[in-house]
């Protein structure tokens, strides 16, 4: 293991994400992957521009590198956990060689599939994902030591300055809520809070 | 005009700007233009689920986009197109170019472009064969339309009929 990644301490993603969601202050939107990662991104307050992803596991950041590709004035934040992440290490090369510089991907890492029943994953072993970011060409990749280093990484605009890639070691405390399983209502609102909604007056 | 002039045409007569790609030697001529032409933005993904994941962010955030792949790289799709593509109603525009027949000289294409129009009848996704060059303005100019209308996807399939299939491939086929 890295010493970089040895000496972090453990936080907990319910209580991180909710300091993330106080930050966004510009409408920033927010792309929570499956599981855990959205589950306390709703738990936290639900806001316009959260996007809540019930399933395609490993396409938070995909998703939120088209939202900020689309919307480059607008800061876009993914959530996403060391499982899904590693079920799609590619897109981090590709996020690297577009350069999105209003996108910000959060990963939260527990070592483990905790949904599943907290079955062991590579990141509980030889795998870094900051240095597989670093590698993949995110320079701006790194380890969150601790809950302060955590808010000076936030503080900040987060429609410029990136990609930027965090990576946070986290407690086995599975998410706080349950999203609603309403996929065309979340997409409704979600386009709705990124002023690109098609319905018009019945929105109102 | 060309068949790929003509698909590019009608790409932006229907303001679709974004283009998410995993290369393929058919799909040369439309790459090419695709990534050249300041019109169209360009993301060279690393597997096709992940450029569906682009196209449908792209897509929330009011940029319209397509994601071109060949028969192979469809058939990682099934999982994102059932659990984001179909429920969250997503028009992502799928253009494919059809490996594994018409002359096809690897059997692991052959086999697993089997496998793709089952999985767009399943989920019950239109697709339309493009194999005539005189009718597929109007069949991509209208589903493109209306894909966007309905809020459903679409797939267009490249024949080689229509696009003469993959010159290295069918060189490998001489006896």
């Amino acid at each position: 293991m890295s010493n970089e990644r040895a000496a972090i301490k453990t936080l907990n993603r319910t209580a991180l994400t909710k300091r993330l969601v106080r930050k966004l202050t510009r409408q920033e939107a927010v792309i929570g992957g499956i599981g855990n990662a959205n589950f306390d991104l709703f738990a936290a307050g639900h806001r316009p521009q959260n996007f809540y992803m019930l399933g395609s596991m490993g396409l938070a950041c995909p998703i939120a590198l088209g939202v900020a590709l689309a919307q480059p004035e607008r800061g876009v934040v993914a959530l996403e956990g060391d499982g899904s992440i590693l079920m799609g290490l590619g897109c981090l090369a590709t996020i690297a060689n577009m350069k999105p510089r209003n996108l910000t991907v959060i990963i939260w890492d527990n070592g483990m599939y905790q949904i599943t029943g907290k079955q062991q994953a590579a990141t509980s072993g030889m795998t870094d994902i900051v240095a597989v970011a670093r590698g993949a060409g995110i320079a701006a990749s790194e380890w969150v030591r601790d809950e302060a280093h955590f808010d000076r990484l936030i503080d900040r605009r987060f429609d410029d300055g990136g990609p930027i890639l965090l990576a946070v070691k986290i407690d086995d405390e599975p998410g706080n809520a349950q999203t609603p399983r309403d996929p065309p209502l979340i997409r409704s609102r979600f386009m709705k809070g990124l002023g690109t909604s098609r319905g018009g007056a019945l929105e109102t | 005009m060309t068949w790929s002039d003509t698909f590019l045409g009608v790409l932006k007569d229907n303001d679709v700007r974004l283009v998410s790609y995993v290369p393929d030697n058919v799909l040369t001529p439309l790459l090419k233009s695709v990534t050249t032409d300041n019109y169209f933005l360009s993301v060279g993904a690393t597997r096709e689920d992940e450029a569906i994941g682009t196209v449908t962010g792209a897509y929330m955030a009011g940029l319209r986009g397509a994601v071109m792949m060949q028969t192979s790289g469809f058939a990682l799709l099934a999982n994102a197109l059932a659990s984001l593509v179909m429920p969250y109603n997503i028009p992502a525009i799928m253009v494919i170019s059809e490996r594994g027949t018409l002359g096809e000289f690897n059997i692991g294409q052959a086999l697993v472009a089997r496998t793709m129009r089952p999985v767009l009848d399943t989920l019950g996704i239109v697709h339309h064969t493009l194999d005539d060059e005189t009718r597929m303005r109007f069949v991509i100019d209208s589903s493109i339309k209306q894909a966007f209308a309905t809020q459903a996807p679409v797939a267009f399939i490249l024949s080689p009929l229509l696009t003469g299939g993959n010159p290295a491939a069918l060189a490998k086929l001489k006896v």
